[in-house]
C-alpha cells in the first residue's frame, strides 16, 4: 500500500475536534526521508495539533494517517514534569529508548549541553532543558523527527546553530523532519516543503510559492512576504476573529 | 522454621516491602495515594467475601480490588464529578458495604480491629507461598513495563508519540496495585496499606535524584520499617500495621536532615 518507501507519515484530511470546536480540519500533507516538513500559522491555528494528529496521541481525529516508520523522536511544545520525581538528564536521555552512552554524549555535545549530563533535569534553565529535548530527540537516530518550536527560549546564536544542527541531521541520518517555527528565514531557507495553516491549509509548496501567496501575506503581513519576495496576486477568502473563513 | 509465628510475619512482611518499595514510587509519582486507599478500603468486601465463600483472602481481595477499579474508569467515563469525589464514593461505599455484610455474617468469630490494622498472629505458611510468589510475579510485571511506565508518567505525549503505550501500560499498573494490597493486608491491616505504599517512598525522594535510586532506597527503607516495626511490634504488644507504619514514619522525619542539609549545601 505504501507505494513509494521514503514517505513516513502521510495525513489524509486530517482534522481533529475538541468538545465541538474544529482545532484543525482538512490537513493533507506528506513527510518524506531526508525532506523537511515545516508547518507555520499564527497561533491557535492547529499546527500542534497536526503535530500530534502525526504522531498519533490524538486518536478520534477525522480523516487517516498513515505511519510507516516506528522510530520517532519528539520534541513538544509544552513540557510539564512533575518534579515529585527526581530525574536526572542522563536518564530523561534513556526515557523511551536504550541507547548506549556514546550515543548519549554525541547527542548532548551536538546541542552544546554535554557538561549538564548528570544535573537534576529540573535545576535546568528553559534554554538548556530545551537543547536536553533536542538532544534526547536526535540521539535515538529517530527516521522522523517532529520538533514543536524547538528552540524556544535558547539564545540567539545558540537558535542558529541549532537550526544548522537540524538541516545537519535531516542529511546525515537521512530522516524526515516535521518542524513547527516562528523563524520564517530558517523556514524560508532550509525547508523542503512550506505548509501555511490558520485552523485549516491555507497554502503549501515551496518556501517560495507559500512566500508569493497572497494568504501566507495576509497572516504574516508584508515584511515577511519581502523577504522573499514582492509577487502579488488576489485571494479569495479572508479570516474573521473567530477563524471562518469567509470569502470575498 | 517458619513454625514461630514472629519468623513468619518477619518472612511475610519482607516480602511485601520489596513489592510497596518500587510500586509506592509510582504511587508518589503519578498522585495515586488517594487511590490505592480507595482499593485498600474495597478489600474489606474481599475478605468477607473470602470468608463467605472459603476463599483465599488475598486471591479474593484482589478480585474485588480489580472490580472497583474497573468501575472507577467506567465512572469516570461516564459522569463528570471529578476523580476525588468518584474514589470518595467508592472508598467509602465499599468500605460501609463490608462492614455491613460483617454484621451479616455472625457465624464467623471476626477480628475486625486485626483486619483494619494488621495482625501478625493471622500469617500462616500459606500467606507466605501467596506473598512471595505474587511479590515475584508483581515485580516481573512491573519490570516489564518500567520503561512505558516511566516514560508516560514523565510525560504522556512522549511516550505516546515515540510508541511505547503509555495506556496499557497504566491499566496494567492498576491490577497491579490491586494485587499488592491483595498480598499486604493481612499484615498491614487495609487502612493503613497506603501508608506502607508512600511513607518509604517519600523517605526515599528527600535521598534520591534518581528514579533507580528512589526506588532501591523505597525497598531498603520498607524493609527498616517492617523489621523495626515487627519488633516493636512484638515488644510492646502493638498491631503489626500501625507499628511497621510508625517505623516508617520515623525513618522519613530522619530523611529530612538529608534535604536540610542539601538545600544548605546549595546556598
Amino acid at each position: 500500500m505504501n507505494s513509494n518507501n521514503n514517505i513516513l507519515v502521510k495525513l489524509n484530511n486530517a482534522g481533529f475536534r475538541q468538545s465541538e470546536k474544529w482545532l484543525v480540519e482538512g490537513v493533507s500533507l506528506t513527510v518524506e526521508k531526508g525532506k523537511i516538513v515545516t508547518l507555520i500559522g499564527p497561533n491557535g491555528s492547529g499546527k500542534s495539533t497536526t503535530a500530534k494528529i502525526a504522531l498519533g496521541i490524538y486518536k478520534n481525529i477525522e480523516g487517516t494517517v498513515e505511519k510507516y516508520t516506528t522510530k520517532v523522536g519528539y520534541v513538544p511544545q509544552k513540557i510539564s514534569i512533575d518534579w515529585t520525581l527526581p530525574i536526572r538528564v542522563y536518564d530523561f536521555m534513556l526515557l523511551t529508548e536504550t541507547i548506549e552512552d556514546s550515543a548519549i554524549d554525541e547527542a548532548l555535545s551536538l546541542t552544546g549541553v554535554i557538561h549538564l549530563k548528570n544535573k537534576n533535569l529540573g535545576s535546568l534553565s528553559g534554554g538548556e532543558f530545551q537543547r536536553v529535548l533536542i538532544a534526547r530527540a536526535i540521539s535515538k537516530k529517530p527516521e522522523l523527527l517532529v520538533l514543536d518550536e524547538p528552540v524556544q527560549g535558547v539564545d540567539y546564536t545558540g537558535e542558529i546553530a541549532l537550526y544548522e544542527l537540524i538541516k545537519k541531521i535531516s542529511d546525515t541520518l537521512n530522516c524526515g523532519i516535521l518542524l513547527i517555527s516562528h523563524d520564517l528565514h530558517m523556514v524560508m531557507t532550509a525547508t523542503d516543503h512550506v505548509v501555511c495553516l490558520n485552523g485549516h491549509v491555507c497554502c503549501s509548496g515551496s518556501p517560495l510559492d507559500v512566500a508569493k501567496n497572497n494568504e501566507y501575506k495576509a497572516l504574516f503581513g508584508e515584511k515577511a512576504s519581502q523577504i522573499l519576495t514582492t509577487y502579488e496576486h488576489k485571494h479569495d477568502h479572508v479570516h474573521s476573529d473567530e477563524g471562518e473563513i469567509k470569502k470575498n | 522454621m517458619f513454625d514461630d509465628f514472629f519468623i513468619r510475619a518477619l518472612v511475610a512482611g519482607i516480602g511485601i516491602a520489596f513489592v510497596t518499595g518500587p510500586l509506592g514510587c509510582f504511587v508518589v509519582w503519578r498522585r495515586l495515594s488517594y487511590f490505592g486507599d480507595t482499593l485498600a478500603h474495597s478489600a474489606l468486601l474481599g475478605v468477607t467475601m473470602a470468608y463467605t465463600f472459603d476463599l483465599n483472602i488475598a486471591i479474593s481481595v484482589f478480585l474485588i480490588s480489580s472490580v472497583i477499579a474497573l468501575i472507577l474508569i467506567q465512572l469516570q467515563k461516564k459522569t463528570n464529578l471529578p476523580g476525588d469525589a468518584l474514589l470518595g464514593l467508592l472508598a467509602h461505599s465499599s468500605l460501609a458495604v463490608g462492614l455491613v455484610v460483617i454484621g451479616f455474617l455472625t457465624f464467623i468469630r471476626f477480628d475486625i480491629m486485626g483486619l483494619l490494622f494488621g495482625d501478625i498472629l493471622a500469617v500462616t505458611t500459606d500467606d507466605l507461598f501467596v506473598i512471595w510468589t505474587g511479590g515475584a510475579l508483581i515485580l516481573i510485571v512491573l519490570k516489564l513495563i518500567w520503561k512505558p511506565l516511566l516514560a508516560s508518567t514523565v510525560n504522556y505525549e512522549l511516550a505516546e508519540a515515540e510508541g511505547l503505550n503509555p495506556d496499557r501500560a497504566k491499566a496494567i499498573f492498576t491490577i497491579l496495585m490491586a494485587a499488592v494490597i491483595a498480598i499486604s493486608i493481612k499484615m498491614v491491616g487495609l487502612l493503613l496499606i497506603t501508608g506502607m505504599l508512600i511513607i518509604p517512598a517519600a523517605m526515599a525522594r528527600n535521598i534520591s535524584d534518581s528514579p533507580q535510586k528512589m526506588v532501591l532506597f523505597s525497598i531498603i527503607g520498607g524493609l527498616l520499617s517492617v523489621i523495626l516495626g515487627l519488633y516493636s511490634s512484638l515488644e510492646f504488644n502493638t498491631s503489626s500495621g500501625p507499628s511497621i507504619i510508625a517505623a516508617a514514619l520515623i525513618l522519613f522525619i530522619l530523611s529530612l536532615f538529608k534535604i536540610k542539609q542539601s538545600i544548605k549545601l546549595k546556598n
